[in-house]
């Protein structure tokens, strides 16, 4: 096993990418992802990374390249940010309709506008319905470790599609956190070279993403449903090889003191860090309330989810993105629609918080829980309700 | 089987991987021509053999027959009309389809 040493997690994130033995990067700075192929950047030109870096002038040009790069067969890394990731938003769908296993991570922050460049996950919810895996790491060594998972499982043949790690912008990609690499035989042991099904080869002639016409788009879509759906069984079976070879245990869907509780707090990301202080604190308090990590958010971990909210009497989703005009944020009409059809469901209130880089604290998960409490014998008047808004 | 009119070419299980077309050079098969609303007609009496319809058909639906003159294949005519359009002698005429 590697030597557990304090690094920044964008640098660490770049180090795995390395470990993957990628064949190609094509990437375009912005932040707060800038650091991961920055580096990643300095390990080609140095001749520590043996690599394609590609320099591109666009993220709508770096996803392209990424395309075309793991279509050859080449093994491909790409990593954006906010409105990074918007303009890439056209070729996303891409990928995985032609099952094209790119990997990516997102250091998620607000869109515009107001410009911000701080963390919230408005980007990647805008991103919802690209049909690639995605992941939400809660620590670097998380983050890292997801890294490769997200290589192994994205060209495993069964699975064949694109995957998104995301991250936290600066409250993960900045952090300096004490994170474990492994050796290079473990990474090489547990993912294998990339063999793709089919490439572009001049010697064995194909087309991809040829019209589909009416009479084969709706069938082409149910056969990437259904294939996506699938991938669950592999991501899954992953992570136990994951732990066989490194030691580490991920799940898609985590909790933390859910014995006997009646509320819980549900969240994606790194704030689930301060939720669990903020439950320890309640549980000390003789509240019992627990915390729901989504690990997996697409495909959606629907069984391992329901599981993990049985018994519940409230559930309170934090979404870190904003509908506007909808029901609730992206996580929270997620969720309440998984529920629906589950007898003796928990109450589902949805808050959202955390915009554009305003801190949420313990005190305000605190919050959160008491005010579950009041819903568990009076319904709220609004679908969702912001929070840690001045009046 | 849909209730509805079953207009779907295959099922959903015989998809190809990604939606590939795997085999190349295969769209000969794909009959264009019944999308013509016009078809290119020759006056053999004008045509002075010069090629410029087949160099220019987008659909190299053109092909020389054994006296020298051009001859269209209406299987992939798609009736677009540049071979009439390029013709120095005006040899080419298109003429509406009837139905």
């Amino acid at each position: 096993m590697g030597k557990r040493i304090a690094k920044e997690v964008s640098i660490a994130i770049a180090e795995a990418v390395k470990q993957c033995r990628v064949d190609v990067i094509a990437a375009y700075p912005i932040t707060p992802q800038t650091h991961i192929v920055e580096h990643l950047s300095e390990l080609v030109a140095n001749g520590e990374l043996d690599a394609e870096y590609i320099t591109v002038e666009s993220e709508h040009s770096a996803i392209s390249a990424c395309l075309g790069s793991v279509a050859t067969g080449a093994r491909t890394f790409t990593s954006t940010s906010s409105q990074g990731l918007a303009l890439m938003h056209e070729i996303l769908f891409i990928a995985p309709a032609l099952r094209l296993p790119v990997v990516m991570v997102v250091a998620n922050r607000a869109l515009s506008a107001p410009i911000s460049i701080w963390n919230d996950h408005g980007d990647i919810m805008a991103e919802r319905d690209i049909g690639w895996i995605q992941t939400f790491a809660e620590n670097g060594q998380e983050a890292v470790d997801l890294v490769y998972h997200a290589f192994r499982v994205a060209e495993d043949r069964r699975v064949m599609f694109p995957a998104i790690v995301n991250i936290d912008g600066f409250t993960l990609s900045h952090m300096i956190e004490p994170i474990e690499l492994p050796d290079q035989e473990q990474v090489d042991r547990y993912l294998p070279p990339f063999r793709p099904r089919y490439k572009l080869d001049p010697r064995k002639p194909l087309t991809m993403g040829p019209v589909g016409i009416p009479e084969i788009y709706t069938e082409a879509k149910k056969a990437q449903d259904e294939a996506f759906k699938n991938a669950y069984r592999v991501i899954l079976k992953a992570w136990d090889e994951f732990e066989e070879v490194f030691g580490r245990r991920y799940r898609p869907v985590e909790t933390y003191r859910m014995e006997d509780a009646e509320v819980a707090l549900l969240i994606m990301g790194s704030l689930a860090e301060t939720a669990m202080t903020a439950v320890d604190r309640m549980r000390e308090a003789g509240k019992k309330v627990g915390l729901v990590r989504l690990r997996l958010w697409r495909p959606f971990p629907l069984r391992d989810f329901v599981k993990a909210v049985k018994g519940l009497k409230v559930l309170a989703v934090i979404d870190r993105a904003l509908s506007p005009g909808a029901t609730g944020g992206p996580v929270g009409t997620e969720v309440r629609s998984a529920l629906y059809q589950v007898p003796g469901r928990p109450r589902v209130v949805n808050f959202i918080a955390g915009l554009g880089g305003r801190d949420v604290t313990v005190e305000d998960f605190e919050e959160m829980a008491d005010r579950a409490y009041v819903y568990m014998k009076k319904k709220p008047k609004e679908p969702y309700e912001m929070i840690g808004v001045k009046e | 089987m849909p209730k509805g009119k079953d207009t779907a070419l295959i099922s959903w299980k015989e998809v190809p991987f990604g939606c590939y077309i795997l085999e190349p050079g295969n769209s000969v098969q794909f009959k264009t021509g019944d999308w013509r609303s016009f078809r290119p007609v020759l006056d053999k009496e004008k045509c002075v053999k010069c090629g410029q319809c087949y160099i220019m058909c987008p659909d190299m639906t053109y092909t020389q027959d054994e006296e020298g003159y051009y001859i269209v294949d209406l299987t992939y005519c798609k009736g677009c009309g540049i071979c009439a359009s390029v013709c120095p002698k005006g040899a080419i005429t298109m003429v509406v389809e009837e139905v």
